[in-house]
């Protein structure tokens, strides 16, 4: 039934794209200088690679359980608090906490650099990044006992609370020896410091890591969406009456969704931080997760190569193709004061609306990226549109 | 009946919904390897009285058991300790199930179809099969995460759902299947085909089956026992024989159904 040659060969092909992909953020990496125009693409490429990650792993959630979150922006925020937190290095400490004696005085990177050298640098950060997500994880695990057990609806009320709770206490002064309360976390591992010596040629990875990070992340989703716990999902997302008689324990199953999809949540709240090289709660308001369920929802609900394929073009538009228009110039017209700040927002959101229009089911439908193209060759169809 | 080991026993099972009294104080017995049907007009509680069984529904009143232990809420002996795992599906079969939801009973051994049928729909024909496997699973999280491997499209037709929802069932590894109008929409030529296989069923797995079915022929022919409903209550229990001559059961049930 299962042709296995054939699945081991779309396997190895899916990898060498991967892999190519992987080597072209890498040289970009060294041959773009921050100088140049084309500067923005490795912005884009950063930033899309943390919103990327955050719109797969709310599509596990929203999209293959069927459960509904919108608290995603508080996992976020509880990864790039827990990732920054560990990985500020203990001189720039007292500058950081200016106002409090710092309560956590151990930083990953610096510990086991000193142990082990570069490798152990590198150790550090990838500990501090998967401690922000087992953080997350455990927030979602506690959320989850009580709530996961009510219908589907109250999940999303619950979480969005979370979100806005979580939110203030993180600014509270009480918690400023851990948070630094509504101030600022600086100084600790960043992309633009993440370098590589090889003897004489320093090698840039301020773009390679936050790619890397996000697509063996985002990886892991596409085998646990296709292994049997995610087909399991799936099963719990169309029928549940009938996957819970073919012996399926909904409460863990939900719970096992509910902690990886904020698991990799605060993966992605650790990459922000590593990319934007601050972390500050008010950055991580709802309307962060209300842009990353647009994402989901423009690459298609069900699609893990929409999801990603939406994070990227909305970063794109925002960050970069659409700049222009705040500033009055947009292929090469000069508009009048009126159309310029906040002009882009404007545009912004009409695209988005034509494009909910005219893709009813997001640009993937419910598809990913290889059998679209298949079918695309075989029935010259483009989108999932009824 | 009585040199038989009961797989499923009800005892004056009651289903209330407000003032609805859909089953009203059912009995019957199942043993070991038979084929039971239960029959019925439309709404006579039949599909129900599946639900109360597999957990859908808690009985509001009476005693379900199963492989001769009782199906109980609350049990004198405290909380179950071990968590459920798909693995661990035998050793529930000697402890008292706490809270009897559909996939703990699913666990000890019951599995069954649904009347309106209920496939994952966007789920390839293989892979509705497979997702019935998944209990079964021993390999924790992680590791079944990093050995996906998804099954090929299949193309999923009408026709083949009622015989697709049997084999999911069957995937469970079932001591017990549950059969709600596995024969809806079908023609007499398919009606014969699957009589025949349901009856390979239970010989090729010593296969235990309560069926619900419209379909009379199908039901007197393989048969061991049957049970007739009206309004939930039960009328009439024998041999395919004793049924079609029972005076009760053709007047509320047989004599009506002239198309079946
Ligand atoms: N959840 C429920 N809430 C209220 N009433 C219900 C519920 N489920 C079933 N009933 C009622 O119980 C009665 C029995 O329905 P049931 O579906 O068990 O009949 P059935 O014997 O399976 O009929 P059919 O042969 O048409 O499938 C019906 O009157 C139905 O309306
Ligand atoms: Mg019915």
């Amino acid at each position: 039934m299962i042709d296995r040659k054939a699945q081991t060969r779309k396997n190895l092909i899916s990898l060498a794209a991967v892999l190519v992909f992987l080597a072209l953020v890498l040289v970009l990496d060294q041959t773009i200088k921050p100088t140049s125009k084309a500067y923005m693409l490795l912005t884009v490429l950063q930033k899309g690679s943390v919103y990327a990650l955050a719109a797969v792993s709310m599509n596990l959630l929203n999209g293959f359980t069927g459960l509904f979150s919108l608290g995603h922006a508080g996992f976020m925020l509880i990864g790039a608090y827990t990732y920054a937190i560990f990985t500020i290095p203990s001189d720039a400490r007292d500058t950081v906490y200016q106002y409090f004696d710092a309560a956590v005085r151990v930083s990953f990177p610096e510990t086991l650099g000193g142990a082990l050298g570069g490798f152990g640098t590198a150790l550090g950060v990838l500990l501090a990044v998967l401690l922000a997500g087992a953080v997350a994880a455990l927030f979602a695990y506690l959320i989850g006992l009580p709530v996961l057990r009510l219908k589907s609806d109250y999940l999303a009320i619950a979480t969005l609370g979370f979100a806005e709770i979580i939110r203030a206490i993180f600014q509270w002064k009480k918690l400023g020896p851990i948070t630094n309360g509504s101030n600022l976390l600086k100084n600790f591992a960043r992309c633009s410091t993440f370098k590589l010596k090889l003897g004489e040629t320093t090698v840039s990875l301020s773009t390679f890591v936050p790619v890397l990070i996000a697509t063996l992340c985002i990886a892991l989703i596409v085998l646990l969406v296709n292994s049997t716990y995610g087909r399991a999902f799936q099963a719990i997302r169309d029928d549940e009456v009938a996957a819970e008689a073919m012996g399926i324990n909904l409460a863990r199953h939900k719970m096992l969704s509910f902690c990886t999809s904020c698991f990799f949540a605060g993966v992605s709240g650790a990459t922000m931080a590593m990319v934007l090289s601050i972390a500050q709660a008010n950055n991580f308001k709802s309307a962060m997760t209300y842009e990353i369920l647009l994402m989901v929802v423009l690459g298609g609900i069900g699609s893990i190569s929409g999801s990603v394929i939406g994070a990227l073009l909305f970063i794109s538009a925002s960050e970069w193709w659409l700049r222009g228009l705040d500033s009055g110039t947009f292929l090469g017209i000069t508009a009048p004061t009126v159309f310029r700040n906040g002009f882009r927002l404007v545009v912004f959101s009409v695209i988005i609306m034509v494009v909910v229009l005219f893709f009813r089911k997001g640009i993937m439908g419910d598809r990913e990226l290889p059998e679209a193209l298949r079918k695309k060759t075989k029935r010259g169809e483009v989108s999932g549109n009824e | 009946m009585s040199e038989r080991q009961s797989v499923l026993r009800l005892d004056h099972v009651t289903m209330q919904f407000g003032g609805v009294v859909a089953v009203d104080d059912l009995s019957m017995e199942v043993g070991e390897g038979e084929i039971v049907a239960l029959i019925g007009p439309n709404g006579a509680g039949k599909t129900t009285a599946f639900n109360a069984i597999t957990g859908v529904y808690e009985p509001t009143n009476g005693q379900v058991s199963f492989l001769g232990a009782p199906v109980v809420r609350n049990h004198p002996q405290g909380k179950m300790k071990k968590q459920y795992k798909g693995s661990d599906a035998a050793l529930y079969a000697n402890e008292p199930v706490l809270r009897p939801t559909p996939d703990k009973l699913t666990a000890l051994g019951m599995a069954r179809t649904f009347q309106n049928i209920r496939l994952w729909k966007t789920q390839t024909v293989f892979d509705n099969v497979l997702i019935a496997k998944h209990m079964l699973k021993t390999s924790s999280f992680l590791s079944a995460t990093l050995h996906a491997n998804r099954a090929e499209e299949a193309d999923q037709r009408a026709e083949v759902a009622a015989l697709l929802e049997i084999a999911r069932a069957l995937a469970t590894k079932p001591k017990l299947l549950m059969l709600d109008e596995p024969a809806a929409g079908m023609n007499p030529q398919e009606t014969a085909e699957l009589t025949a296989f349901i009856g390979r069923i239970r010989t090729e797995f010593g296969m235990t089956i309560l069926l619900i079915e419209h379909h009379m022929d199908l039901v007197m022919d393989i048969s061991d026992r049957i049970y007739v409903i009206d309004f939930g209550k039960l009328i009439a229990h024998g041999t395919p024989e004793v049924i079609q001559n029972d005076p009760r059961v053709i007047d509320a049930y047989l004599g009506v159904e002239e198309d079946a």
